[in-house]
């Protein structure tokens, strides 16, 4: 029968004999694959210090201790050039980690030197001294989308604030969009606080008259789930029968989405509050040709990066393809 | 450039068998000193043979390691998978240079390839560029004439040996209703498909009468389609026992459609989603272009129009995706 060796010989590995044909000592383990680094976090790799790296290895053991146990050889001039390439290569690599932070920290250098200019000029738009920002035309700006990280939607007071400098502006129209659906959990509270109404959902652009903002709150089930719904109500609406199947058109899915719920009007202008640029699974059936702006993080929002923005959008000429 | 372009190629290939294999790393692979020196010594080479000045050759030579050594750096963080570009920006370039028209279509070409030859030299698997959108066959008839005329022309320069797609190993795939387009191009499209169809090291996929509602439409319609098929087959073999009439939304209220019968036939599924979306001259919205596939990507407007395009563009969109890639990560998850 088999004995079960003992818990510190099970986990020793396994003892390497020299190979049969050459004599020459066995090939190092491989080297394992250096992680790959995030700019954010403070990384730093050193190849080649770990005790189980081909480095480490060499050190233990490809240097003298085992040539000096096992008797004097004279080293092949491969070895020498694979271990002087082996140093080379990793010093290189611990030289282009160190360059790669480098470049990140210059970025992140730049980044910082560009919000304290937008905060400059965000402070002398709010204040009125930019002459251009002055006449704002906000009449071609009919409907305006918030995308919002889910993290920062769930202060309220921010979001609340935003949409009371938006009101002051003359938006009257406001689509309010995070994945997560935060905000709609607190679409109540939001309402009550901006003395806004909800959107109807059937209602025209002529409908929405008055000085009270109208929201609509919209989540990732809004956007492709929506047009699933839409597909297996068009799958059940022409199931069945032996007339031909129509041929689907944009017109045709956008009544299916409209009758799911899961419709509306396309934005002019998308303000993306969060990290980064990015429109984070907004409905796609509505962004074709919405202008995008990236406005930093919800909470080092700016009224006059706000008005900047508005402008920008109204002196767009949009050509749609033509 | 090219001399290095031609030297990674043939490694890529199985060439240079006599130089030493370098482990298994990218940084390590594009900076063993050996290989660098080799390179060095094989575009110098090239350059000497070509007879031509020596302060060129080394300028050239210079800007080689240059470029190899960039390639290494920015190999250290993540490099996106899959990189789409709206090439915005042709006829405005062509008027403020005062060239005559069609000229700016020429050169945003020859910027292309260049930002192709960038992207594949950085390993991205995917690149997808945005050439004509449905919405473009609203201009002039002699416009359009002529835009397709280019493309066809570029189609079949394609698919030649000395290609871009050849030295690289790109598998091409033309995205969109090509039934909107004339039978020759469509020809030299399905050609040029097939004569690709065998490469697996990149892929390009050509946006040509596309736009992303289109798209949406023609998955919906698919999808319908496929499921109808599906029930008429159970109809006639009897196994739904006329039930068929009937079924609409499931009884637990699931969806006979999901959302993976919808993806599997959207126009994109031969890639991944996009890492990055860079549109150039400034514009800041997307123009219906990979609207669902779009929500985690970082979008990138350069001023720069699309011939002006350069490769510190392509190196500021990477940093900025090499910043973001955990946060895209965590978002993709949601999405």
């Amino acid at each position: 029968t088999l004995r079960t060796p003992p818990a510190a010989q099970r986990d020793r590995p396994p003892r390497r004999r020299p190979t049969a044909t050459t004599g020459l000592p066995p090939s190092p383990p491989l080297a394992a694959p250096s992680p790959k680094l995030d700019p954010n976090k403070f990384q730093i790799y050193f190849p080649g210090f770990a005790t189980d790296d081909r480095c480490g290895w060499w050190i233990r053991h490809g240097l003298g201790i085992s040539w000096l146990m096992g008797g004097a050889r004279l080293m092949d001039v491969r070895d020498v050039n694979e271990k002087f390439s082996l140093w080379t290569a990793k010093i290189t690599q611990f030289a282009s980690i160190l360059l790669w932070k480098f470049m990140h920290f210059l970025v992140t250098v730049w980044y910082l030197m560009w919000n304290l200019v937008h905060m400059l000029e965000s402070f002398l738009v709010f204040h009125g001294w930019l002459k251009e920002y002055k006449s704002l035309d906000v009449s071609k700006l009919r409907y305006l989308a918030i995308v919002i990280e889910s993290e920062e939607a769930r202060q309220i007071s921010d979001v609340v604030e935003l949409l009371q400098w938006l009101a002051a502006i003359g938006v009257k129209h406001v689509c309010l969009y995070d994945m997560e659906g935060v905000l709609k959990e607190s679409k109540e509270e939001i309402l009550a606080k901006c003395n806004a109404r909800p959107w109807k959902g059937a209602e025209t652009a002529k409908a929405i008259v008055g000085p009270t903002l109208i929201l609509e709150f919209a989540s990732v089930s809004d956007g492709k789930q929506g047009v699933e719904k839409a597909a297996n109500l068009l799958f059940a609406q022409y199931q069945g029968g032996d007339q031909d199947k129509p041929k689907f058109t944009e017109a045709l899915l956008d009544e299916a989405l409209r009758l799911v719920g899961c419709s509306g009007p396309e934005p002019d202008l998308l303000l993306i509050y969060g990290p980064m640029r990015c429109h984070l699974g907004f409905p796609a059936w509505r962004i074709r040709y919405t202008e995008m702006v990236h406005m930093g993080c919800l909470k080092s929002k700016k009224h006059g990066s706000l008005i900047k923005a508005i402008y920008r959008f109204t002196t767009v000429r949009q050509n749609y393809g033509t | 450039f090219l001399s290095v372009v031609d030297l990674r190629r043939r490694r890529r290939l199985g060439g240079f068998s006599d130089l030493p294999s370098p482990p298994s790393h990218p940084v390590f692979s594009s900076l063993h000193p050996l290989l660098l020196l080799q390179e060095v010594a094989f575009c110098k080479a090239c350059e000497m043979e070509k007879g031509k000045d020596s302060r060129n050759t080394l300028i050239s030579t210079l800007r080689n390691f240059a470029w190899n050594c960039l390639l290494g750096i920015l190999s250290v963080g993540p490099i996106p998978d899959h990189i789409a570009f709206i090439m915005d920006g042709n006829r405005r370039y062509a008027k403020i240079h005062n060239l005559k028209e069609g000229a700016g279509h020429k050169l945003g070409f020859a910027a292309l390839m260049s930002m192709l030859r960038y992207c594949y030299e950085l390993n991205v698997k995917y690149v997808t560029i945005y050439a004509f959108s449905i919405d473009n066959f609203k201009r002039r008839p002699e416009e359009v004439k002529s835009l397709m005329e280019l493309i066809r022309e570029k189609i079949e320069g394609l698919i030649r040996e000395e290609s871009i797609v050849n030295q690289y190993g790109v598998r091409v795939h033309f995205i969109g209703d090509l039934k909107l387009l004339d039978e020759t191009v469509r020809l030299a499209a399905e050609k040029a498909m097939a004569a690709t169809s065998g490469n697996s090291n990149a892929v390009l996929s050509i946006c040509i009468a596309y736009t992303s509602t289109n798209e949406i439409v023609n998955a919906v319609q698919q999808s319908c389609e496929e499921k109808w098929d599906e029930f008429r087959i159970l109809d006639s073999c009897g196994g739904a026992y006329g039930l068929t009439r009937y079924v609409g939304i499931g009884e637990n209220g699931e969806n006979l459609i999901g959302l993976e019968d919808i993806e599997r036939h959207m126009y994109m599924k031969v890639g991944p989603a996009p890492d990055i979306v860079i549109r150039t001259s400034g514009e800041t919205r997307l123009s219906n272009f990979l609207l669902w596939q779009s929500g985690c990507s970082f979008l990138y407007s350069p001023s720069a129009l699309w011939p002006e395009i350069d490769l510190r563009h392509l190196v500021w969109a990477v940093l900025n995706f090499q910043r973001d890639q955990a946060y895209m990560e965590k978002k993709k998850k949601i999405l």
